[in-house]
């Protein structure tokens, strides 16, 4: 073996090689700090608040004080409290969304791609005629029938497990929402997938393993999937702010979740309703809200640089 | 006076990983109408050098550390930004590797060859049109009244290199700067190319720079050759003397290690036979020629003899009877007509137990297409493929997988044939694991470690992934892989083509001795006749999808029978001028 032929001393992976990278680019560390911190403030640091839902309506409009650090709502109710709280729906509704809508067009465009002639053209059509359809729609119309279920489920729940039926009724509330942005939200993901695998399915290493007599099945899972999974992950980081921002329109119009409880899209429309005399009811919300886009965003132009081959040469 | 002179040029990359000496005080000069041949490997500097000279490298990551580069009287590296541009593409040009991708798709030829000269001069469009026609002609584009106004997709690679070669020398520059210009191409395009740019030079009084791998070109073209290895010049002189007598030992090694028509080894010298290289104190290499390099060519060539005494009469393990495979093109819901190409076009051809058969042909002429049919990886349309006597064309998956054991496959590209995200060991753990070779894990890693070794690597890469490899360290997994399920038959695609010589030599020897250690067959498909040569038994000779010509490969390179087998040895660059 002569010199050059030598590897590098050191051994490292796509992915480590990838953190190494995402650790020098500020914005996304700071986008991923501002994230985890969200995160224990909605998850951790609620539990101990104020009831968000009490109503008081002598302290109404309060300002910022010790007992109520961002001051109180038009029925008195804690705004911090009702921030944290209403931040769970909104970070949930983000992940769990993505997660259902990443799943799906994970495995639709795969195959779709990976199977390629008449079945990719089906697959296809379906996605092309469900694009043609506004999403507002097509999710309100969803959530609906989500929710007939949601309320025969809340019933079987309570009467089954004994569990109490005011949280039941919270939780099964809002699921139908998540899960109608999950079940539509994966058509454009589906697409880059396809585009991904019918890329890579033309590569030599997925002919070799053809050759190698490998079945189908392990083709795609385990030699064209993992190929496809950067673009995925950047892609669908992307998109958690884009359902968040969907529940939040939803709420505003009075479709998501319902009173008393609250998320960020629902605080921002009440406090819209005092503009002009009670502007931090607006502010507040509204800035944890983008806070907490814009780190994802830069969170994700980060995991794209990131992931990125060839930036990987230099 | 020398019309352009580069003098202690220092280009420096700063990267993450540290400094990358790209080229490393390199002092050279081109006179008027000379054409210097600057030879190097991939990483030895070369195109950087052509690159620094018209400030084309992005900075950072790349630095002009120091040295300087005359052009006419002038220094180029201080110029600013708006006067080099005065001097691109007027009065030094450049011509690209990839003619596919350095033209503009989406602009009529006529516009492209056109730009320069309206750019850099003031003159009507119509005479710039009509110079440039001119032009077209001069490089060899027939038609050219005709042909300017297509696009360039209505052109074939060698016809897009020539309209390059017309766009760059329309505005009659000084100096052509030729980055691997007929590296793309095949033998005989090439050799056209390389004639064009030979009389340009002398109608224009051109000088030429031309950057290239291959020695064989600059012998057939160059006045003097400058060797580049690891940034540094090694040697440079007249080519004549570099050819008949290299001072330098990295030198007499690029020169042995290329198999040529007349190679007599058995195994290629490579250039480490040559070649000790140090790490000197300040990071740089320390060169210094072997004192046993004569014993071991000696060995090398003694080889041979003992190859010739021990063949036996073979038994036939493969045999392709009029084998076709056609593609179809358009014939979609809304599309055009269908229009049937005949990649592979009633093909026979039969390989014994033991032995190579050679594969040639150029590029599109369908002999990927036959190697990929005859593994199924490629339904043919008819005709029959007889593997140890049994029929593989009508066979289905699950008959197939126990020949997929038997018969194996290595590509072209080491970059593209590695699954980037898997380990080295769990690429090399999952054909023994879909063909239940080895009954645990710890029988089946053994096997792996023994496997790389055979292949020349170590034990301590198993948990390393691809990219952290160099081409020829990636080809030479994909050896192992194929190696892992034990076949008997590998048909090898192209699986040098796109390696430095030196490289090439070491992979080429590991194929033998594989062969001789295993008693393999192959099946090698390549587009150089001196690596098919080197290679193979019997070899057959492919064009448009059909065999020109088949036989003992000695036979068919001394008398070839058809003309194109003919035409073909005529383009191959002569690569010793002594011969």
């Amino acid at each position: 073996m002569t010199n050059q032929d030598q590897a590098n001393p050191q051994g490292s992976s796509l992915w480590k090689d990838a953190r190494a990278r995402m650790a020098k680019n500020r914005f996304a560390m700071g986008g991923l700090w501002i994230i985890i911190l969200m995160f224990s403030l909605c998850f951790i640091f609620a539990w101990f608040c104020t009831d968000p839902n009490q109503v008081n309506l002598i302290n109404k409009f309060a300002s910022p004080s010790l007992d109520h650090w961002f001051g109180t709502d038009a029925l008195g109710r804690d705004l911090f409290a009702r921030i944290l709280y209403g931040g769970q729906v909104s970070i949930l509704v983000g992940l769990i969304a993505t997660a259902v809508s990443v799943a799906i067009g994970i495995v639709y465009g795969a195959v779709s791609g990976f199977a390629g002639g008449r079945t990719d053209a089906i697959m296809m059509r379906v996605v092309d005629t469900l694009l043609a359809i506004p999403f507002l729609v097509l999710v309100i119309v969803l959530q609906a029938t989500l929710s007939d279920w949601s309320g025969d489920a809340t019933r079987w729940i309570v009467e089954n497990f004994k569990w109490d039926k005011e949280f039941t009724g919270r939780l099964t509330n809002v699921i139908p929402l998540f899960f109608a942005l999950g079940l539509l939200g994966w058509l454009t993901l589906s697409r880059i997938v396809r585009a991904q695998v019918m890329s890579i399915k033309e590569r030599e290493f997925v002919e070799a393993a053809v050759a190698l007599g490998y079945g189908k099945a392990r083709i795609l899972f385990r030699h064209i999937i993992p190929n496809v999974l950067g673009p995925t992950v950047v892609y669908s980081t992307l998109t958690v702010p884009g359902f968040i921002m969907y529940e939040a329109i939803l709420s505003f119009l009075g479709l998501g979740v319902e009173s008393p409880n609250s998320s960020w899209g629902v605080l921002i429309k009440e406090g819209s309703n005092f503009l002009e005399t009670e502007v931090q009811l607006l502010l507040l919300p509204g800035l944890f809200f983008s806070l907490t886009l814009f780190s994802l965003n830069f969170l994700g132009d980060g995991l794209r640089d990131a992931l990125d081959v060839k930036a990987a040469k230099d | 006076m020398s019309l352009l002179k580069i003098k202690n040029l220092k280009t420096y990359f700063h990267t993450r990983a540290g400094t990358n000496r790209a080229v490393d005080d390199v002092s050279f000069s081109i006179n008027k109408g000379e054409i210097v041949g600057v030879v190097g490997e991939s990483g030895s500097g070369k195109s950087v050098t052509c690159h620094t000279l018209l400030g084309l490298l992005p900075q950072p990551p790349a630095r002009v550390e120091g040295g300087t580069v005359t052009f006419d009287g002038g220094e180029l590296l201080t110029l600013s930004h708006l006067r080099l541009r005065e001097i691109r593409g007027k009065r030094i040009s450049m011509i690209f590797q990839d003619p596919m991708s350095c033209l503009n798709p989406y602009l009529k030829i006529i516009d492209q060859v056109t730009e320069p000269i309206l750019i850099h001069e003031h003159v009507s469009r119509q005479t710039a049109e009509a110079r440039a026609i001119e032009m077209m002609k001069k490089v060899g584009i027939r038609d050219a009244e005709l042909r300017a106004h297509s696009y360039p997709h209505e052109f074939s690679g060698g016809m897009r290199q020539r309209v390059m070669i017309a766009m760059a020398l329309v505005t009659k520059p000084d100096l052509l700067l030729a980055d691997e210009p007929t590296t793309a191409l095949d033998v005989t395009v090439q050799a056209r190319i390389l004639k064009i740019l030979h009389d340009l030079k002398d109608d224009l009084g051109i000088a030429v720079l031309f950057v290239t791998h291959d020695l064989g070109v600059v012998a057939d073209i160059a006045d003097r050759v400058v060797v580049m290895y690891r940034g540094k010049i090694v040697e440079q002189g007249n080519t004549r003397d570099i050819f008949e007598k290299p001072s330098h030992p990295y030198v007499k090694g690029l020169l042995a290690c290329r198999p040529t028509l007349e190679t007599q080894y058995q195994t290629l010298p490579t250039v480490d036979d040559f070649l000790q290289s140090e790490v000197g104190a300040d990071g740089s290499f320390i060169l210094s020629e072997r004192t046993d390099a004569k014993k071991r060519l000696a060995g090398l060539q003694k080889q041979l003899k003992c190859e010739i005494s021990d063949k036996d009469i073979p038994t036939t393990l493969l045999q392709v009877k009029d084998l076709k495979v056609h593609f179809h093109s358009g014939g979609g819901f809304l599309g055009k007509p269908r229009r049937t190409i005949k990649a592979v076009d009633g093909v026979d051809l039969t390989i014994a137990k033991g032995q190579t058969l050679g594969l040639v042909g150029e590029s599109g002429c369908g002999k990927t297409t036959l190697g990929r049919a005859i593994l199924r990886l490629q339904e043919s349309k008819s005709g029959s493929v007889l593997y140890d006597e049994n029929e593989l064309t009508s066979l289905n998956r699950s008959e197939m997988l126990g020949f997929r054991k038997r018969m194996q496959i290595i590509f072209q590209d080491p970059y593209a044939s590695l699954n980037p995200r898997q380990t080295i060991e769990q690429t090399l753990i999952e054909p023994m694991l879909v063909h239940k070779i080895g009954s645990n894990h710890s029988e089946r890693r053994d096997r792996i470690v023994s496997l790389l070794e055979e292949v020349g690597l170590g034990s301590n890469f198993l948990l390393r992934y691809p990219h952290e490899f160099s081409g020829g360290q990636r080809q030479r997994i994909s050896v192992a892989r194929a190696l892992a399920v034990e076949p008997e038959f590998i048909v090898c695609d192209e699986c040098v083509s796109a390696m430095d010589v030196s490289v090439q030599a070491q992979v080429l020897n590991l194929l033998r001795e594989l062969q001789q250690k295993r008693n393999l067959t192959y099946l090698f498909i390549s587009h150089d006749l001196s690596v098919v040569k080197f290679m193979s038994d019997d070899m057959i000779v492919m064009k448009n999808g059909q065999v020109m010509e088949s036989g003992n490969a000695e036979e068919i390179y001394k008398n070839p029978r058809s003309e194109y087998t003919r035409e073909l040895l005529d383009a191959i660059p002569k690569s010793t001028l002594s011969g």
